[in-house]
């Protein structure tokens, strides 16, 4: 330890402040950004899941929907 | 080697890749920079000349080492963009500009933090601080600019340009110390020199520049896939994956 005591560890020899306000922005900010992109990462999961779910669910349901039906139309030829 | 190239274009095989990594590089990444942090604030010496204050260079020298580095591969990237375009290095670019934002300003903030013990004053309009400042400014322009612009590809050329336009800045950066009089300390972190700090000192930094580094690698890995799964969300891969719950 460079420090002789955990409050000489916190004062710094005054430095204190100025080191903990470091560390503290250091840390929630890269922590926050951390869960920012976690969060992001299963927000963007969940989407896909709804639409390929959804759309499957579709097309299991009526699965001559999905290909393409065909219909004569009469068409007056003059 | 050609293979090589092609495959790191394939979003799906990108996307497997970091998946497998990314563990790795979350726990590597914070093993080490924890280790160096609670190093160097409560084990290595204290500065002759500064006290206790320098303690701030375990974070204030990481985080503008990735503020730099992260631009650096932001501008190879672009270059793989505008020549070759290859949709990963858009993603790449797109994927990373927010956290090279984030260090850039944590850079900023803990520099002006420490300068207020030691220089005496939060800031001077110096070389190194204002071509830092500029690098913050050119993260913000490239996000702004890529939200601006609708048409994916458009905005991918348009950034691309803009990040090498910005490239300028970085070797005015790393020289200012030496070209210009500053306040600013010359670098105490070089590979090729020995280090012209004591071993108990720079062990730890080290330490915490390299977990940082692994870090970086982590937030790649994970906001690169999120973009993959928006832009190629309607693919057959994506669907395949995600119906049969390998995420």
């Amino acid at each position: 330890m460079a420090f002789d005591s955990f409050s000489a560890f916190i004062a710094m020899e005054g430095h204190g402040p100025y080191v903990w306000v470091c560390y503290a922005v250091f840390a929630i900010l890269l922590a926050g950004m951390m869960i920012w992109s976690v969060k992001r990462n299963q927000w963007a999961l969940e989407d896909c899941r709804r639409r390929h779910e959804t759309e499957s669910r579709a097309s299991a349901k009526a699965p001559g929907k999905a290909s393409a039906t065909f219909t004569r139309v009469e068409i007056p030829q003059d | 080697m050609w293979q090589w190239f092609h495959k790191l274009g394939s979003p799906k095989w990108f996307y497997g890749i970091a998946t497998r990594f990314m563990p790795w590089l979350l726990a590597g990444g914070l093993l080490l920079l924890v280790a160096g942090l609670v190093w160097g604030l409560a084990f290595a010496p204290k500065d002759y000349l500064q006290g206790n204050s320098y303690r701030i260079i375990f974070i204030h020298v990481p985080s503008s080492f990735l503020a730099q580095s992260i631009y650096v591969s932001m501008a190879v990237a672009a270059v793989v963009t505008l020549v070759w375009r290859m949709k990963l290095a858009d993603v790449f670019v797109k994927a990373i500009a927010p956290v090279g934002l984030v260090f850039t300003f944590l850079s900023l903030f803990t520099g002006a933090v420490w300068g207020k013990p030691t220089w005496g004053t939060w800031w001077v309009w110096d070389a190194r601080l204002t071509s830092m400042l500029i690098l913050l400014f050119l993260y913000g322009g490239a996000i702004a600019l890529d939200r601006a612009i609708n048409d994916e590809k458009s905005a991918a050329r348009a950034v691309a340009v803009l990040v090498l336009v910005g490239v300028v800045n970085i070797p005015i950066i790393q020289y200012s110390v030496e070209w210009w009089n500053t306040l600013h300390q010359p670098s105490t972190f070089t590979l090729t020199e020995k280090p012209a700090m004591p071993m108990e000192m720079w062990m730890p930094l080290l330490l915490s520049v390299l977990g940082l580094y692994l870090l970086f690698g982590w937030f790649a890995c994970i906001r690169m896939k999120t973009e993959i799964l928006i832009r190629e969300q309607r693919t057959r891969w994506v669907k395949e994956m995600i119906l049969a719950g390998r995420t």
